[in-house]
């Protein structure tokens, strides 16, 4: 916990404290829209990010929304994306959510397949192995 | 919107295979050595509910309607291909954090339980609740300098582990202690695949 009083102070990568706080971040939301959100689902975005980007689309997003977007650039997990932009996760689960809402990125789950497939483990403990 | 397949063929590769493995144990026993031992650790922050004893401890004055606080776990990932990832998430094991690892344990490969001989019964939850879920799971007895070795047997007796629950001694500072863990996991899952009922996963 901060020091800083009693607010939930969001850190900053630079040790410093935000003063907006998650809630604010989510407009008072505690739980994100549409289906769930794996913790390793993979976020990518849909549209080239620019100046094309339709402004009715982003006009209601907020800072954290566009940074969100800038990290989906390539294919990446729920999980790195929370901690990249260092916010908790259930914030960024929603900030996701509506991005996806406006279809500005697609949010797939991880194929469960690998678990009950003996290659791919092996495939997984071979490489573990050369590490 | 049913998940598990990519928008449109050629779009992008199809979705990649993520490993979710879970490292679990008491306070102090080794987990973020561990994680950032195989890969680079970074904290990953989620909030839970407060429960009593962390109201004890939090400053409540002016927030008494705060009834969430903010818990890191520590993250990495392994990159084997661009199509096959393994993500480890070290997690606190007391019985107040399992709420957040019906989440965690969700389609999870299986879990390390890390154990510290002096503490044992520090790991008891955590092997409580990965048999209960029937997620594949191995005990790594981090072996602290200062600690007193016992015999497997000894441990695996103190710990009623089953005969098919394998338990290593690991030192989590070293790096292919470490690997030699997580591999004992694949492989104990591996072994599970081909010998018992399918797995399915927690939850």
């Amino acid at each position: 916990m901060t020091s800083g009083g009693p607010w939930p102070f969001v850190l900053r990568p630079d040790g410093g404290e935000r003063v907006v706080r998650p809630y604010a971040v989510t407009a008072g939301r505690t739980r994100p829209s549409g289906a769930s959100i794996d913790l390793v689902a993979q976020v990518s975005v849909v549209r080239t990010m620019g100046a094309e980007l339709a402004p009715q689309l982003v006009s209601d997003l907020g800072p954290e929304h566009l940074r969100l977007l800038r990290f989906c650039r390539a294919r990446v997990s729920v999980a790195d994306l929370a901690t990249e932009i260092d916010l908790p996760l259930g914030v960024v689960r929603i900030l996701l959510a509506d991005l996806r809402e406006r279809g500005l990125v697609t949010i797939n789950q991880p194929a469960a397949s690998g678990l009950n497939d003996v290659r791919i483990l092996r495939e997984v403990a071979d490489a573990l192995r050369k590490l | 919107m049913p998940y598990g397949s990519s928008e449109k063929a050629g779009d992008r590769p199809s979705v990649p295979v993520a490993i979710k493995i879970l490292v679990a144990g008491g306070f102090g026993v080794g987990k973020t050595t561990l994680v950032s031992a195989v890969s680079e650790v970074r904290p990953l922050r989620t909030e839970e509910d407060m429960s009593e004893p962390s109201s004890l401890v939090d400053q409540l004055d002016g927030v008494e309607r705060k009834t969430t606080t903010t818990v890191a776990m520590d993250f990495g990932r392994i990159s084997i291909s661009d199509d096959l990832v393994v993500y480890l998430f070290g997690t606190p094991g007391q019985r107040r954090f399992w709420f957040m690892w019906d989440e965690l344990a969700y389609g999870a490969l299986g879990a390390v339980v890390m154990a510290d001989t002096r503490r044992l019964a520090d790991c008891f939850p955590s092997i409580d609740y990965f048999e209960r879920n029937g997620m594949p799971f191995v005990v790594a007895v981090n072996c602290f300098d200062e600690a007193r070795r016992y015999p497997s047997e000894t441990m695996r007796s103190a710990l009623n582990l089953t005969e098919d629950v394998p338990l290593l001694l690991c030192d989590a500072r070293q790096r292919t202690s470490s690997r030699d863990v997580l591999v004992a996991l694949v492989e104990h899952a591996v072994a599970r695949l081909s010998d018992g009922p399918a797995v399915t996963p927690a939850r």
